[in-house]
């Protein structure tokens, strides 16, 4: 920060005393029961930076979050704001100490307006016909100060992702907020969405406001901090310059150990085609999903789907994989017709051999309050080696394949009676993953298989993707992770509003043109420019 | 038919709409802010009870509808007491308080008036009489207008005043007030309340409150302000329900719900009104075809068959801070 020559900041300089840092955690203890969420941390984050927070899920970054943000109180340990010991027992302590929070899960009222959900709770007298009026002249000098343009009359339920996370910051904004703490704040958003967001980060860093970002994704650490502190299971394990470190150091630091970033596969050996899908049509409430979609899927070879979320990637998914019915088109599974008709059932499905990794594990892949055993043999309970005498199901069968299961997929803690709720996002991944794989299908669709799933988990799910693809398996992979994709796929095809909008080989292609692809554009056509 | 039948049956559903009215603008506080409340019912009978029975001691209506308010405060505070405090089922709680109610009423009356669970019949200053409003009865011979000011509008007793009132006074503080863009915010989203700084308990304590408040005006009104003078055992007879069933037709909206429990309103009065109707010499009507309408109405839209509503979206489950 050395060239800034911002005159307030010399200004500083020049006093004898140095600035009082932005947040200075001292010694911040928390326990949830037994589990010891976070262990005696400390962190300073300067004024006017970007600090970023990194850590696998269940490393404490949050729980510290919402013990700064008055959500959670510390057992133990200071909280001081611009040096001043502050005692923080609600949100709205943290909001008077200029603390703004946008959360992962937006705290947003989608019913109502832009307007009335940024003053929400900020009004200004019992009638709230002043306090929109007022809210209104702010919004727009806001959004002109810092590109944060959303329409105030919107409602917040009609608006993407991208623009109700706009609506958090303003909500923060608005509330005068001089710290601003976003956690995972990219995981919903587009490439272009993204790199709007940190344009918009580092507009309010230079207006003075200090950062803090929570994210898992390294490469966003390094394209927009300027610090980074690491956690590792609920300790602050380091603090660096991001000048300083790299990719695959925060990697280590956030796991333990060295950590593969890239998926580490040979060129796929694509053999016939195992399933063919022909002008596949699906309506949902009289909207097309699907647009006559066409494709072929070849043994031994990982078919990624990319695209915004919402373009009829799930759809595809989910009418093949047996949880949608179809209105027009055809599928074949080894040149047999599959059926697609509202009588279509996934159970027939995985018997021929077409697992399913469904995007939702917690709504679809898994019962969550059901034990691990349980969960993993559903969809297949009643093959024949599940089977007890009287039609009854044979349970110690099912508990000798879960244990299996888990020690072969290194399921964490390896507890077959454990709920699956009580297992972390990657663990819970790895339950319907082994399901899945174990089953030996021919065909295996994977929705979103890293989906807040921790870097050393997301390495051992990638490996298995590419093992099951070298035994010549056909894997048809949606996610909305573009670098997922890059490095998971062989072939890539984009989706963008029901269609295909373009299909390309992994290896030569790159992100941009993923991108444009993404947004409906094709840069290969000449009418597009 | 005459204009002077149309009168008389607007009439009635005026008087028949106004306790379906109140407790379905409770629900609607109650509702709003995510408290899921099928014990409606429950309070608007407690109520009934005790306003009947403080005002029959008393000899005024205006004891009573105290005595009422207050039992269905209290039930109202047991309600969300369970709901909030404790995070427990509402629709469990909602039925325990239907049950406490309809059991208690019988047996206290029984207890304490030895008349079959009745109160004695209320007379004079201890019922709400019906207001004549100033002309009436000089107006009272002019055609249309006549009937309409002096028997529709003029001659209903104060809480059915209150009732109608309370529809623009609920919009007002639902739509135009901090209170009420709060009270609606947490019924959607109790953690964008919580994560703004305003307390969810207390917001939702006051909109349980406003419940009982409501109820316990409905329930008063049944004994204190109808042609029954006086408590009768399970007085109710599913109005809360039916209240209920207009609060969904009307997609949880004030304005809707005044429409919604005139519908229902309508109904009834019809119902009482006419006993077996000819259906153009084809066939008969039965009275209990009649009687039976709005409730079958009620079916039909529980079940789904009139639009779809949402309910809001938080409604039914207890806040509680992640983890």
């Amino acid at each position: 920060m050395s060239d800034v020559t911002d005159t307030t900041l010399q200004g500083r300089a020049a006093a004898p005393a140095p600035v009082a840092p932005a947040i200075e955690l001292t010694g911040i203890s928390k326990s949830f029961g037994p589990v010891q969420a976070n262990k005696d941390i400390s962190l300073t984050v300067a004024k006017g930076a970007i600090h970023g927070i990194v850590g696998e899920n269940g490393a404490g970054k949050s729980t510290l979050m919402s013990i700064l943000y008055g959500f959670y109180h510390a057992d133990s340990g200071d909280i001081r704001i611009n040096g001043d010991l502050k005692h923080i027992t609600g949100s709205q302590d943290a909001i008077d100490a200029g603390i703004g929070m946008v959360h992962q899960h937006f705290m947003l009222v989608q019913p109502f307006t832009v307007l009335e959900n940024v003053v929400l709770g900020a009004e200004d007298g019992a009638l709230l016909k002043p306090s929109l009026a007022k809210a209104r002249g702010i919004l727009q000098d806001l959004a002109h100060e810092y590109e944060l343009e959303v329409d105030p009359d919107a409602i917040v339920g009609d608006l993407s992702v991208g623009l109700q996370q706009r609506v958090e910051i303003l909500k923060a904004l608005y509330r005068q907020a001089e710290i601003l703490i976003l956690d995972e704040p990219t995981g919903v958003l587009t490439p272009a969405e993204a790199d709007h967001l940190f344009r918009i980060l580092r507009n309010l860093k230079d207006q003075g406001k200090t950062i803090i970002l929570i994210t898992h994704k390294l490469r966003e650490i390094m394209a927009v901090t300027d610090t980074v502190s690491v956690m590792r299971r609920g300790e602050m394990t380091a603090t660096v310059p991001t000048a300083e470190t790299n990719p695959s150091a925060l990697a280590e630091l956030m796991v333990g150990r060295r950590v593969l970033l890239r998926v580490d596969k040979t060129p796929a050996q694509p053999g016939e085609t195992i399933m063919s899908v022909r002008d596949l049509d699906v309506r949902a409430n009289g909207v097309a999903k699907l647009k006559s979609i066409s494709l072929d899927l070849k043994a031994g070879e990982i078919l990624g789907v990319a695209g915004v979320a919402g373009n009829g990637q799930s759809e595809l998914l989910e009418v093949l994989g047996g949880t949608r019915a179809a209105q027009g088109g055809e599928v074949r599974f080894r040149g047999d017709p599959i059926d697609i008709t509202p009588s279509a059932n996934s159970a027939k499905r995985r018997r021929r051999g077409i697992g399913h990794v469904p995007e939702d594990r917690h709504r679809k892949g898994l019962v969550m309050p059901f034990k691990t055993w349980e969960n993993t043999n559903f969809g297949y309970h009643n093959a024949e080696q599940f089977r007890g005498p009287m039609g009854l199901a044979n349970q110690a069968a099912m508990m000798e394949d879960a244990r299996g299961k888990i020690e072969r997929f290194d399921i964490r803690p390896p507890d077959p009676y454990l709920k699956a709720a009580n297992f972390s996002g990657g663990n819970q991944q790895k339950i319907v993953l082994a399901r899945e794989i174990e089953a030996n299908p021919d065909v295996l669709l994977v929705g979103q298989p890293t989906r807040g799933v921790d870097i050393g988990a997301i390495e051992f799910i990638h490996q298995q993707i590419v093992a099951l693809r070298d035994a010549g398996k056909a894997i048809l992979l949606v996610s909305v992770e573009l670098e997922e994709i890059l490095g998971l796929s062989d072939r890539v095809i984009v989706m963008f509003d029901g269609t295909i909008s373009g299909e390309r080989i992994t290896s030569e292609t790159n992100e941009q043109e993923l991108g444009l692809l993404m947004a409906g554009v094709d840069p290969n056509s000449e009418q597009s420019a | 038919m005459d204009i002077d039948v149309i009168i008389q049956l607007l009439d009635s559903t005026m008087r028949l709409s106004t306790p379906l009215l109140l407790a379905c603008l409770a629900g609607l506080f109650s509702e709003r802010a995510g408290i899921f409340d099928i014990g409606l019912e429950g309070k608007m009978l407690g109520a009934a009870f005790m306003a009947g029975a403080v005002a029959a001691v008393t000899g005024s209506a205006w004891i009573g509808l105290l005595a009422g308010v207050g039992t269905s405060l209290f039930l109202a505070l047991i309600h969300g007491f369970a709901s909030i405090t404790l995070k427990g089922n509402q629709l469990i709680s909602g039925v325990a308080i239907n049950f406490f109610a309809s059991g208690m009423t019988a047996l206290i009356g029984q207890n304490w008036f030895r008349q079959g669970g009745q109160t004695p019949a209320l007379r004079g200053d201890a019922r709400f009489q019906s207001l004549d409003w100033p002309g009436a009865s000089a107006l009272a011979d002019v055609p249309l207008i006549g009937p309409i000011y002096s028997d529709l509008i003029s001659g209903h007793n104060l809480l059915v005043y209150v009732a109608f009132l309370a529809v623009p006074a609920t919009w007002w503080v639902l739509y135009r007030t901090r209170f009420g863009l709060r009270l609606r915010a947490v019924g959607e989203n109790p953690g964008a309340v919580d994560t703004a700084g305003v307390s969810v308990i207390r917001l939702r304590y006051s909109a349980v409150l406003i419940c009982g408040l409501l109820c316990g005006v409905a329930g008063a009104y049944l004994s204190l302000g109808t042609s029954a003078a006086g408590f009768v055992k399970d007085m109710t007879a599913g109005k809360g329900f039916i209240a209920l069933a207009a609060l969904i037709f009307a997609k949880w909206k004030p304005w809707n719900a005044l429409w919604a429990c005139l519908l229902f309103g309508l109904l009834e009065a019809i119902g009482n009104k006419y006993q077996n109707i000819d259906f153009f010499g084809l066939f008969i009507v039965p009275v209990q075809f009649m009687q039976a309408l709005p409730y079958i109405l009620t079916v039909v839209i529980l079940a789904g068959f009139v639009g779809k509503a949402i309910p809001p979206k938080a409604g039914g489950v207890p806040y509680t801070k992640e983890r």
